[in-house]
């Protein structure tokens, strides 16, 4: 039931429609200077970028189990089950662990400002609540960027791909990646060209903190027990070392052993 | 003692101080932007590193306390308060310096109400509060015994046992997070420092810095106190030392084995060069600590201490920034306000100490540290001479 972007390079235009629509939906400033701008910021959640006559878009790749939202201390990322990953901006603190922890590095800070937050591409949570597609699928005027159902997508994407083997690399980038994006990438030239990360592992990146995380309830029970066990020999050994001299040599005040020395 | 040489080092530490302080305007005023070099390409930067090293560099607390406690060592006792208290000045420092890295500071007591346990900082922010409390508990009988709360002391001493068991646990818990913080970083921690074992060395080099930390404080408080500390103790210091780097060193090498990273370091890359400064810092020690001549001599064993230390905070230091910066495709040198910032929170840290010593019954007095157990208050609060002399090593011939 969760909805997902497809995003085909092949089709794109680089009209930058959806850098508009996208600026709009989220009041942020669009003018001919962000236009420009050829990287995704704190002002601007999607990029059209250009190389040669090739396109590609950047946005978040609003993850299946998402790295950021698994790091995030307080819980203000978070996935929805219709797909988007929001951001509750009220109970964020600043940490920064979600723009580590990022895979492709897509969270965005508000470095000038005193009290900053993070910025980045929410997949437009209250429309998607709404049955509306998103901004930027809305905008897009040659089906480029399309708005559906996952599972349906991923079937639309391997048929173009499998319908035209020689208009694109057979690999549909965010299908399981990090154990699957909700964008999903169709291409004709490799994804790392525009900065995508190949080789990204097909397990998702929570379960390499929680792995260990998990631990932590048995850590505290054996540390507990154990150390408390110790402390039982070991002060029980003194008690009674202290009670055989107390009786071999009542005179001798008990408890210095050990500390004996500097004599 | 010489009066010189007191003005000097406060002089250097009232710069360091006016520095600070500015800095912490431009920051509280202006924004991180407008206070650090930090990007969205390197978002955590030298106050992360710091964080790091602050905590590791507080391990004695709780391996001391264990081996005083637990493990009922107790010819260690005497050095145990100077170590709880560096111990709770370096998580104070660290909740500072979160502070002021935080974008929105005020919000700092989040974690306690909003939860999510599936994040490592959601659990360091919980270990790290409880524990600094049982710091805290750890140390405060000196306070009571200063002020003759004699009933206060005896509450908090039918507690120790408890409270030291559990702040081992929170300790072993979030010493070892601090590596895990970086377990979800796989593609961006250069491959000589990600490891799926990164909480296993977090934990592991921790305990190696309580040791040293033991030996390096010992050194300093034997000569703020004007009375050298038994040497045995610290021979006997230094000699797990030496195998606990020797453990921790040799697990590091098997993983970069086991993980195939070797060949990496014939590439002639910054990455290759701190690495190895690192290890370096670390295997000297190591070595030097197993010979007669270096452990058996108090300034052999500082020298190594502080060697041991370095190599520490160069671990900290290279998993915070150089592992992470290839990745991000950018270079971060931390700005002057941030260093400004760093420096301010160690001399702070170090002027608490030498108050606090001061004050407070924090070194055992000469003749009582047989029956330190018995006395619940102690001859009159050992005004400790020379406190600041705490800032200015100097290597006197010792041995």
């Amino acid at each position: 039931m969760s909805k997902a972007l497809l995003y085909d390079a092949t089709l794109c235009i680089g009209c930058k429609r959806c850098e508009e629509g996208c600026a709009e939906h989220n009041s942020l400033p669009y003018n001919d200077e962000v236009a420009g701008e050829q990287k995704q910021s704190e002002h601007k959640f999607t990029v059209v970028l250009t190389k040669d006559d090739k396109f590609m878009r950047r946005l978040c790749m609003n993850c299946q189990d998402p790295a950021c939202a698994s790091a995030c201390p307080v819980a203000a990322l978070r996935k929805t089950p219709a797909g988007p990953v929001i951001y509750e901006a009220d109970r964020c603190m600043g940490c920064r662990y979600c723009m580590v922890a990022c895979p492709f590095s897509v969270p965005r800070y508000e470095w000038g400002k005193v009290l900053p937050k993070v910025r980045k591409c929410t997949m437009c949570p209250d429309r998607v609540e709404k049955g509306l597609q998103t901004a930027c699928a809305e905008a897009c005027p040659t089906g480029a960027t399309k708005f559906g159902e996952r599972d349906d997508l991923i079937t639309e994407a391997e048929q173009r791909i499998h319908d035209n083997p020689g208009n694109y690399i057979n690999h549909i980038y965010g299908l399981n990646e990090v154990g699957g994006t909700s964008v999903l990438l169709l291409s004709s030239v490799p994804f790392e060209e525009f900065g995508y990360q190949s080789g990204l592992a097909n397990e998702s990146m929570p379960q390499l903190t929680y792995r260990v995380l998990s631990k932590v309830p048995d850590v505290v029970t054996l540390g507990g027990v154990l150390l408390g066990g110790v402390w039982w020999i070991t002060n029980r050994r003194t008690e009674v070392a202290a009670a055989e001299r107390d009786e071999k040599a009542p005179s001798v005040q008990s408890e210095e052993r050990g500390q004996k020395k500097n004599g | 003692m010489d009066k010189p040489k007191l003005t000097f080092w406060k002089f250097i530490l009232g710069v360091i101080l006016l520095a600070g302080a500015y800095s912490l305007l431009l920051r509280f005023f202006r924004g991180l932007g407008a206070s650090t070099n930090l990007s969205d390409a390197f978002p955590w930067g030298l106050w992360v590193g710091f964080k790091l090293f602050s905590v590791a560099l507080a391990g004695g607390g709780f391996t001391l306390a264990a081996v005083v406690h637990i493990f009922n060592l107790r010819r260690y006792r005497p050095v145990l308060r100077p170590i709880i208290l560096t111990a709770f000045l370096g998580y104070s420092m660290f909740i500072v310096s979160l502070i002021i890295d935080l974008g929105r500071p005020y919000r700092v007591w989040h974690p306690l109400v909003m939860w999510n346990e599936h994040s490592v900082m959601f659990e360091i922010a919980w270990c790290v509060m409880l524990y600094t409390t049982v710091l805290l508990l750890e140390f405060i009988p000196a306070l009571f015994e200063r002020i003759g709360w004699s009933r206060a002391l005896g509450l908090v001493h039918a507690i120790t046992i408890p409270v030291v068991i559990a702040g081992v646990i929170l300790s072993t818990l979030h010493q070892s997070s601090l590596g895990s913080l970086y377990l979800i970083v796989p593609g961006k921690l250069y491959p000589l420092w990600y490891s799926p074992f990164e909480p296993v060395f977090f934990f592991l080099s921790a305990l190696c810095a309580g040791m040293a930390m033991t030996i390096f404080e010992s050194w300093h408080s034997s000569k703020a106190f004007g009375k050298q500390l038994e040497l045995p103790l610290l021979t006997g210091l230094g000699r797990v030392l030496a195998v606990l780097l020797s453990f921790y060193l040799t697990v590091r090498a098997l993983d970069l084995l086991h993980r195939g990273v070797f060949p990496l370091l014939k590439l002639p890359r910054t990455e290759t060069y701190l690495f190895l400064l690192e290890v370096a810092l670390l295997v000297i020690p190591m070595v030097l600590l197993f010979l007669r001549r270096i452990h058996e001599n108090l300034t052999g064993l500082y020298f190594c201490s502080v060697l041991t230390l370095l190599g520490i905070v160069a671990n900290r230091m290279n998993v915070a920034i150089t592992g992470m910066e290839a990745s991000s495709g950018t270079y971060y040198f931390p700005k002057w306000t941030e260093l400004a910032i760093t420096l301010s929170l160690v001399a702070s840290a170090f002027a608490l100490f030498a108050l606090a010593v001061k004050y407070l019954p924090v070194f055992p007095v000469a003749s009582s540290v047989a029956s330190e157990r018995h006395a619940v208050r102690p001859e009159p609060a050992a005004p400790v001479l020379g406190a600041p002399e705490l800032a200015v090593p100097e290597f006197t011939d010792a041995s």
